[in-house]
């Protein structure tokens, strides 16, 4: 079957393996129901928490970080270095916080009679989604992007690969490539099983309790909320459902700073690049394209939607996170796996802007293991040519290079222009209009909600948005 | 190498050659076939490495491709020796002690 001739299919595809009538939310211009879809198609706070206890998902510890609030302050201006926390989601079933989405995916899969489920991931949620799956008796298949044309894939993700193999689900692996999404249509046509996507309204919902359990385990710790939570951003899933949950639980003035790995430069479609990258997800690669255009997944509308909820968004360097990654270790007695730490690495550099009486929190780990693991990450980033040295991690370039900080002082979060971000993102909302005129009132507040601005700055911005044209 | 009916193998499989794959993906990947690799137990009598076979998949499923390995395995490890990353702990426990 043709390339065309499926992806033609895919909305009658997508419709009878998720059944969310998405149609129902769209106002037919720009703006479309978000609240009342995570409302309509969601569960509540407590029936989520209810789910996920019953297959031993969340509740995860939260540990402080004495030594390396320490070490922070040995690099901070008097007065400065924030005590830094941490959510080790790493003690969820299937090693991340993941799980938490997954668990309400097959649940409701199962609910609706479905008698397996498909995702589309090389990271972290293939696990989730298999171990889950396990869990509810439902059959699973795990779609990876993994190899480039000379058969050679990450250590990541082939340890990925492994683990929803542990789970008994079957992992079919891909070579580099959009059409990643073709063949995830025709398994899903071929089985009829449930598409247990990261961004349905249940999927985002699921992390929703990542941000409560936090609000509450601070309260009872520290007597209140958190300063700042630094949230690791890709699909901007992990973002909003934290974000979300931590407003339920009435932490409104926490600070929600997002954090990417700076990937600047390389294309995340390409079969040369695919192996000199040494972070597979959590990286600007996914961040900045999600954040700027949320409905780029595997469902019409994403309920994944960061611009909403950040405050500030940093990205942080390959070489930084795999030096804080080791130090987690060394000094805090706590393996985990890279990807989960790069929230950590911006944690660090966070914390010493802010005064030692505040509180930052690093809302996520992982699992660690064979090749997800500083050690097979840079042994295969060296075996493919990528210089790795100590040095000023300002001077790394994705792709060519991993610069180990020399000093732990030199681990410094870059902040990016939500501005800017924001911008684009409203710019490729109105090119979808035919008529940049007929944008509508309630378009611009939606928009105004989308960024977490004023009707008035979108205003300004669709007007910028005109002078340019 | 052989394998016979109900030996768990790996296949191979060229999706989409490289004419046809999707429009917007960039001109390296382009000129290479978009490719699958899956695993399953053998469905034929018999094959050796490099025919086209049938297999069941773990959780049931039928499909063909090249069979390319009988009873494969996990290779990825923990790498080579990254002595730089030895220097990491030391430092910051000097600095924890004062020392740096």
């Amino acid at each position: 079957m043709g390339y065309n001739e499926v992806m033609a299919r895919k909305s009658a595809i997508m419709k009878s393996s998720i059944q969310i009538d998405y149609s129902q939310f769209e106002s037919g211009s720009i703006a479309f129901d978000y609240e009342g879809m995570m409302e309509k198609v969601g569960y509540s706070l407590d029936e989520i928490k209810e789910i996920q206890r019953s297959t031993g998902v969340g509740d995860t510890p939260v540990y402080e970080l004495k030594n390396l609030t320490e070490l922070c302050r040995k690099t901070a201006p008097a007065g400065k270095g924030a005590r830094i926390f941490l959510k080790d989601e790493a003690a969820n079933p299937s090693g991340s916080f993941k799980a938490r989405r997954a668990a309400i995916s097959v649940y409701h899969a199962k609910k609706l009679g479905y008698k397996g489920v498909i995702a589309a991931t090389s990271g972290n949620y293939g696990a989730a989604v298999a171990s889950q799956a396990a869990m509810l008796g439902l059959k699973c298949i795990i779609v990876q992007e993994c190899y480039d044309s000379m058969w050679k894939g990450q250590p990541e993700i082939i340890e990925k690969a492994r683990k929803c193999e542990a789970y008994g689900a079957e992992v079919v692996q891909l070579s580099v490539g959009p059409e990643l999404f073709y063949n995830f249509l025709q398994l899903l046509e071929e089985t009829g099983y449930f598409n247990a996507s990261l961004y349905t309204p249940f999927g985002i919902a699921g992390v929703e309790t990542l941000g409560s359990e936090l609000s509450e385990q601070m309260r009872q710790k520290v007597g209140r909320d958190p300063d700042v939570v630094v949230v690791t951003t890709a699909g901007g899933g992990n973002v909003t459902g934290t974000a979300r949950g931590l407003i339920k639980s009435g932490a409104e003035g926490t600070t929600i700073v997002g954090a990417s790995v700076d990937l600047k430069g390389l294309h995340m479609a390409s079969d040369k690049q695919f192996n000199k990258k040494s972070f597979t997800t959590g990286h600007t690669g996914f961040g900045i394209p999600f954040a700027t255009n949320p409905d780029r997944s595997d469902v019409p509308r994403s309920a994944g939607r960061p611009l909403r909820y950040m405050d500030r968004y940093v990205t942080v360097r390959q070489g930084e996170v795999f030096y804080m990654t080791e130090t987690l270790a060394q000094i805090e007695g706590l393996e985990r796996g890279p990807a989960g730490n790069v929230s950590l690495a911006a944690a660090f550099s966070i914390s010493r802007e802010m005064d030692e009486d505040q509180i930052i929190v690093v809302q996520e780990t992982e699992y660690t293991g064979a090749g997800k693991h500083i050690q097979p990450q840079l042994s295969f980033a060296r075996e493919n040519g990528i210089e790795l040295r100590f040095g000023d991690p300002a001077e790394e370039v994705p792709g060519k290079s991993i610069i180990l900080p020399e000093h732990p002082s030199m681990i410094k979060a870059v902040d990016l222009d939500l501005d800017k971000i924001r911008q684009s993102y409203i710019r490729n909302c109105m090119a979808k209009l035919d008529i940049a005129e007929e944008v509508s009132e309630k378009d611009i507040q939606y928009m105004a909600e989308e960024t977490k601005v004023s009707k008035l700055e979108v205003e300004k911005i669709i007007q910028s948005l005109r002078g340019r044209e | 190498m052989n394998a016979k009916k109900g030996d768990w193998v790996r296949i191979h499989k060229v999706i989409l050659t490289s004419d046809e794959r999707a429009p917007q993906v960039p001109d390296d990947t382009k000129q290479v076939p978009f490719e699958m690799w899956d695993k399953g137990f053998l469905l034929d009598d018999f094959a050796s490495v490099g025919d086209e076979v049938n297999v069941e998949t773990i959780i049931g499923r039928t499909l063909s491709g090249k069979m390319i390995e009988i009873n494969p395995q996990f290779n990825h490890g923990w790498g080579k020796c990254i002595p730089e990353i030895l220097h990491i702990g030391r430092q910051v426990k000097g600095i924890l002690n004062g020392i740096q």
